[in-house]
């Protein structure tokens, strides 16, 4: 079952690293990817740009209105994300629980709906909303 | 018990056990309790006609998989997701009696109920799915339970039960690495449940009650189900004592009564003699933990004739021992409570006052104060310790309690 792993951390908050530190921090991601693509369970990941870099953009009434920075403003950011193919949540959870970000931000760990999903999972939705 | 009421009981009775071979056979959580669903309207009609069969375990298993089928049957989406492979329409026949041996049945209620206490379920719904299908308990006995609506009920089991499905939680007894945290979680929900019905206050105390007995129950299967495990004994033994005060807890007008002023004669020897027996078969486990602590302290207290016969020099140790194992304000307070009896109000204010930075927003801090100075005779700074608990306190009987001693106080 395919989920993605959303790593949200404090941007604002992150560690003014020495270039040594920098160093140790991406070789933790490093090896962590390496650790992940070795099981067969990583589909994809990447890396996002800060927040500072983002562009938000909805279509309300026919009109485009585009504004700079996150869709939210929120304590922590999204910072990247993984799509992994594991057997079940726990495996997810062990995977989520590895990753570097866990330890000073949060992973939200959610499945991706398969084509056969969608409906029972729209349904499901549908059915909970009272 | 009429007819009716047998059947209900037999329901409860087996309801779990059933449930969790069925989830196992099909594959599915829904599935599985729309199938036992569909039987028991069935079961209710034939065995109100024909009596309850001998073995309604295997009856009910038998009659759900057969209307399981005839599901996959009417909606093919469906039957790719599960296990249950659909026979040819002439190999069915009709089910006549105990088709099915139900000691042939793996009991599966383990990975049932930790799949009901997953983490990644909501508390809320970690308790009301253990109830519903390991108690069997209706979704308007569990909402009466807990003071909420039906619809907000049957809509917090919907979204536990689509949650397992949609975000793959395996049905399982997890693997060796996760079973310590995992276990924690599903003596925390039975100990919830127990709490959830002891501190009863107002209403529904009958059905509240209920969940006293329940949880009993469910302790009751965790310790046959893992005979081997200490904390499962210290929890159901914990549950026993404090459920053989339950009658005197609050008076006839729904008031709380103290420990020290309960009527010991109407606690319930029978259950304080099985608990007694519980934790010495759990210390015969020799793995300590919090629960069999917490299970020493009460049979202590329930077994001392009167209050002032009690050993509060041991009970002191206890929490001292408690307080290793799990380092909380809570016990803290609860020792220095146990150190006044033994060494006098002054020693055990000195210990509450080491706790206030972070006990200061927790009512039961101010109440342990509050009764200390209170037996130091220094009434304005008991009464100010009391005005503190009230502001903090939630809970009905406690607050009446609470500005009992207040007015007594501010009578002088």
């Amino acid at each position: 079952m395919k989920y993605i792993m959303l790593i949200y951390a404090n941007q604002s908050e992150m560690p003014q690293y020495t270039p040594e530190q920098s160093r140790a921090a991406i070789q933790n991601w490093m090896s962590f990817q390496n650790e992940l693509q070795a099981s067969g369970v990583l589909v994809e990941n990447n890396s996002l740009n800060p927040v500072t870099d983002a562009t938000t953009v909805r279509v309300r009434g026919g009109k485009r209105l585009i504004a700079d920075g996150p869709f939210a403003e929120t304590r922590e950011q999204l910072g990247g994300y993984f799509v992994l193919d594991c057997a079940n949540l726990d495996e997810a959870i062990d995977w989520a629980a590895k990753m570097p970000g866990a330890k000073y931000g949060t992973i939200e760990i959610r499945p991706i709906m398969t084509y056969s999903q969608d409906w029972q999972s729209s349904q499901d939705w549908q059915s909970t909303q009272g | 018990m009429s007819v009716a009421a047998q059947i209900e009981t037999t329901f409860r009775e087996e309801h779990g056990r059933v449930l969790a071979a069925l989830i196992s056979q099909l594959g599915d959580f829904t599935l599985a309790e729309d199938a036992l669903q569909d039987a028991l309207v069935e079961a209710l009609t034939r065995w109100q006609a024909g009596g309850i069969p001998r073995n309604p375990g295997a009856w009910l298993t038998t009659v759900a998989r057969r209307r399981a089928i005839y599901r996959l049957r009417q909606d093919a989406a469906l039957a790719q997701k599960t296990n249950l492979l659909i026979p040819a329409a002439d190999d069915e026949q009709e089910i006549e009696g105990d088709e099915v041996d139900m000691d042939a049945i793996p009991d599966d209620r383990l990975k049932l109920m930790f799949t009901c206490c997953h983490p990644s379920l909501a508390m809320e719904a970690q308790v009301a799915l253990t109830l519903h299908t390991l108690g069997g308990l209706s979704t308007p006995e569990i909402a009466r339970a807990f003071l909420v609506p039906v619809p907000t009920m049957a809509q917090r089991l919907a979204r536990a039960r689509a949650k397992i499905r949609n975000a793959g939680i395996p049905y399982r007894i997890p693997p060796a690495d996760l079973l310590p945290e995992r276990l924690d979680a599903l003596l925390a929900v039975v100990y919830l449940i127990f709490n959830e019905g002891y501190s009863a206050t107002s209403g529904d105390s009958l059905t509240r009650a209920d969940l006293c007995t329940e949880a009993i129950r469910l302790a009751r299967v965790l310790v046959a189900l893992l005979p081997e495990n200490a904390e499962a004994h210290g929890l159901l033994a914990l549950l026993l004592l404090h459920d053989s005060r339950r009658e005197t807890r609050l008076n006839a007008v729904g008031e709380l009564v103290l420990l020290d002023q309960q009527d010991r004669t109407r606690w319930d020897q029978s259950k304080i003699r099985e608990g007694i027996a519980v934790l010495d078969q759990a210390l015969a486990l020799h793995e300590p933990g919090p629960y069999q602590v917490e299970a020493a302290i009460s049979a202590l207290h329930a077994q001392a004739p009167t209050a002032d016969a009690t050993d509060w020099q041991q009970i002191a140790a206890l929490y001292s021992s408690l307080a290793v194992m799990m380092p909380s304000p809570v016990v803290e307070i609860n020792r220095a409570v146990a150190v006044a009896m033994v060494s006098g109000a002054h020693a055990g204010l000195d210990l509450l006052l080491r706790l206030e930075s972070e006990a200061d927003s927790y009512y039961p801090y101010h109440v342990a104060r509050a009764d200390l100075l209170r037996r130091l005779n220094q009434r304005e700074a008991a009464a100010d310790a009391y005005e503190r608990a009230l502001a903090l306190c939630q809970n009905r009987a406690e607050r009446a309690y609470l500005q009992r001693r207040l007015t007594e106080l501010l009578a002088f």
